[in-house]
């Protein structure tokens, strides 16, 4: 088997594999570009597993997608009976029969009523088939399932030769042939079709895993070019068969620098960046009632108001619940929906298997093309599957995702065991981006709500542990408070904070207290220097006064006399004042 | 149309001689493949030797008309239709083994 991938998808080059586009979605990726054009592919699996859905759905898409007209060959069931299996799928088979595109040919086999009476062949078959197919022109040929005629036939031998001979025929006719046969115990087919088909092989699985099915499909060989070798879910809906895509492209996909705010504000300055980048995985881990759906909605509530398109996964709430309990703390997230923005897809997480799930969200991401994707909580999951199952389908999950740029918010429900409330049980942490944990804090008869970044690459985040209330306008991150113990929360923080009052007031009395007292001393003082400078003042005039009455008293000696009595009033009147 | 005529013949006949039922069988074959050529003979000598005079044989080239094989439901060659009397029964193969091919033929007790 040479393997180069350059040869695969273009059909230009001549020594290339020319292939066949089936138009299921997803399955002409991993085989890249379809069936072997001009060769038989062989599709096995139990009963029940699609094989007819899967060989009628590369017909009619053939008919409808790449004009090549086709020939059912049903030899289970009539062609009446098919018609009406595959309306529900919106495949009108009488139109496209009577405008000449396809044709069903619903071969009759009856032991009962076949006596074997020497040497024969399937020539009758082969007519029909050449006939059937020079008819229409026909591109693309099914036989469902060829393997009947071992049981409506009892020579093996001619069997495989004629089957044998039947493919080279096909070959010949340049047709693209699915066959399709039952599963064997040990063996692809019951009766070893696989032998005859050797250029490409897809088994279909269909699993009952905890009363929960899932549909898988494989890849067996593929001669001539490169193929997706692993199990890949399928689901069959109401459009088809889809089957989920590569699983990782491996990690180089786009990365943005642009950042998109939480919705809260508290949580935009923790994060250092005012926000998430763009195309990031976000998870938030908490315990039963640790506000989780609440962030969640906030930000899907702050991505639309930006005017981006936000998918909601609830696989909790219902759509209506979720939206009264998000009003009732001021997120109001109807008028979003009405304008298109916000899609909320509430469902089970029992509904499907994990696959059923995973393409569920494939599909309506690659319908709605959001911006976000919330799921809230994929914890949820964990009771459909194994632990290492939903890892597998987070991981494919978050690939995809992050592929197609788009935000992911996931929430998980963790169980507190012992002290390791950080671990996920998925242990997906390493695949996300950010991940922030909401844990409640336990102390004096009260729990509080606290917020904690754990990670968040290409940011300097807050290593602080933040306390958040809900309100009536949505979430509050509440500012630090560290007292001598810690962080301090709820009725603490309050106490604290009371004691801090308390504090500054007694603070602000005393420094009044003392301004008072200063005050006080300045008037004493003062005053007392008024007093002595009054005391000066008249130790002045006395001078002053003696030196006159010198003066007076060489003059005349009456009036010195009568001098002293003057001097004796001034300072009675100086104490007055 | 042209089948219930013939059927209706066959009746006639059958009322007529009054003897046992009558046979209406189509042979289908390809072309000149040597199996086809032995079924020819080996029915038409079957026929003469147990249903003389109260059979009605229709050989059948399917390369000539294609059309008929679905409708038969064809998928063997040769293949033997024995569409009277009832039940209706194929028999594919060259006829070479004359008892199975009278045990189709319902001439010989099971």
């Amino acid at each position: 088997m040479t393997i180069r991938k350059d040869k695969s998808l273009s059909p230009q080059p001549l020594d290339s594999l020319p292939k066949s586009a089936t138009g299921i979605e997803g399955l002409d990726e991993i085989t890249q570009g379809g069936f072997p054009k001009g060769r038989p592919t062989l599709i096995c699996g139990s009963a029940g597993c699609g094989k007819t859905l899967m060989a009628m759905e590369f017909l009619v898409n053939g008919i409808i997608a790449f004009n090549e007209p086709g020939v059912f060959m049903a030899f289970e069931e009539t062609a009446d009976e098919l018609t009406t299996n595959v309306a529900s799928l919106g495949f009108d088979l009488k139109q496209l029969t009577d405008q000449n595109k396809l044709k069903i040919d619903y071969v009759y086999v009856e032991r009962s009523e076949i006596e074997e009476t020497g040497e024969y062949d399937l020539e009758g078959l082969f007519i029909r088939l050449a006939y059937a197919i020079d008819s229409i022109g026909a591109k693309r040929v099914v036989l469902d399932t060829i393997e009947s005629l071992f049981s409506g036939l009892s020579n093996p031998s001619i069997l495989r030769a004629e089957i044998r001979r039947l493919f080279r025929f096909l070959k010949e006719k340049g047709v693209t042939t699915i066959i399709t046969g039952e599963r064997g115990d040990a063996t692809l087919t019951r009766q070893g079709l696989e032998e005859y088909v050797s250029d490409c092989v897809i088994l279909l699985d269909h699993r009952i895993i905890n009363q929960i099915s899932t549909r898988r499909l494989r890849i067996v060989k593929y001669r001539g070019t490169t193929h997706g070798t692993n199990e890949y879910p399928f689901l069959i809906d109401e459009e088809g068969i889809s089957v989920l895509p590569v699983t990782s492209l491996g990690l180089d996909h786009e990365v943005s620098n642009k950042i998109i705010s939480s919705g809260v504000e508290g949580l935009d300055e923790m994060l250092g960046m005012g926000g998430f980048y763009e195309g990031s995985t976000i998870l938030i881990t908490g315990t039963a009632g640790t506000a989780k759906t609440t962030f969640v909605s906030s930000f899907a509530n702050k991505v639309c108001q930006e005017n981006k398109r936000c998918l909601f996964f609830a696989f909790e709430e219902s759509e209506k619940q979720l939206l009264r309990n998000m009003k009732q703390i001021g997120l109001n997230l109807e008028p979003h929906i009405t304008k298109g923005l916000l899609k909320i897809h509430a469902s089970r997480p029992t509904l499907h298997g994990l696959e059923m799930h995973l393409v569920t969200i494939h599909k309506l991401i690659k319908a709605f093309k959001p911006d976000v994707v919330i799921i809230d909580p994929m914890s949820n999951l964990i009771s459909i599957g194994g632990i290492n199952e939903v890892r597998g389908m987070l991981t494919r999950l978050i690939d995809f995702l992050k592929v197609n740029k788009i935000t992911a918010m996931l929430t998980a429900l963790t169980i507190p065991t012992g002290n390791s409330l950080e671990l996920t049980e998925e242990g997906i942490s390493s695949l996300v981006d950010t991940w922030i944990l909401v844990r409640d804090v336990e102390g004096l008869g009260e729990r509080n709500r606290g917020l904690f970044v754990i990670k968040a690459r290409g940011m300097q985040h807050s290593n602080q542990v933040r306390e958040f209330i809900i309100t009536q306008q949505g979430i509050n991150l509440l500012d630090v408070n560290i007292g001598p113990t810690g962080i301090l929360t709820g009725s603490a923080r309050l106490a604290y904070q009371m004691q801090q009052k308390q504090t500054a007031i007694t603070k602000q009395n005393e420094l009044e207290k003392k301004d008072r007292e200063l005050a006080r001393k300045r008037k004493i003082l003062e005053s007392s220097i008024d007093n002595m400078r009054t005391e000066f003042e008249s130790l002045e005039e006395e001078l002053r006064q003696i030196s006159t009455a010198q003066q007076t008293a060489s003059s005349t000696p009456d009036l010195t006399l009568a001098q002293p009595k003057k001097k004796a009033a001034t300072p009675k009147k100086s104490k007055d004042t | 149309m042209e089948n219930e005529d013939k059927q209706e013949e066959a009746f006639d006949a059958f009322a007529q001689t009054g003897s046992a039922q009558v046979y209406l069988l189509r042979l289908y074959i390809t072309g000149m493949t040597p199996n086809s050529k032995r079924a020819v003979e080996n029915v038409k000598r079957i026929c003469e030797q147990h249903l003389k005079g109260r059979y009605e044989l229709e050989v059948i080239d399917i390369y000539q008309q294609p059309t008929l094989a679905q409708g038969e439901q064809i998928i063997a060659a040769p293949t033997l239709i024995k569409k009277l009397p009832h039940p209706l029964r194929r028999l594919i193969g060259d006829m070479s083994n004359t008892e199975k091919v009278l045990l189709g033929l319902d001439l010989r007790p099971k």
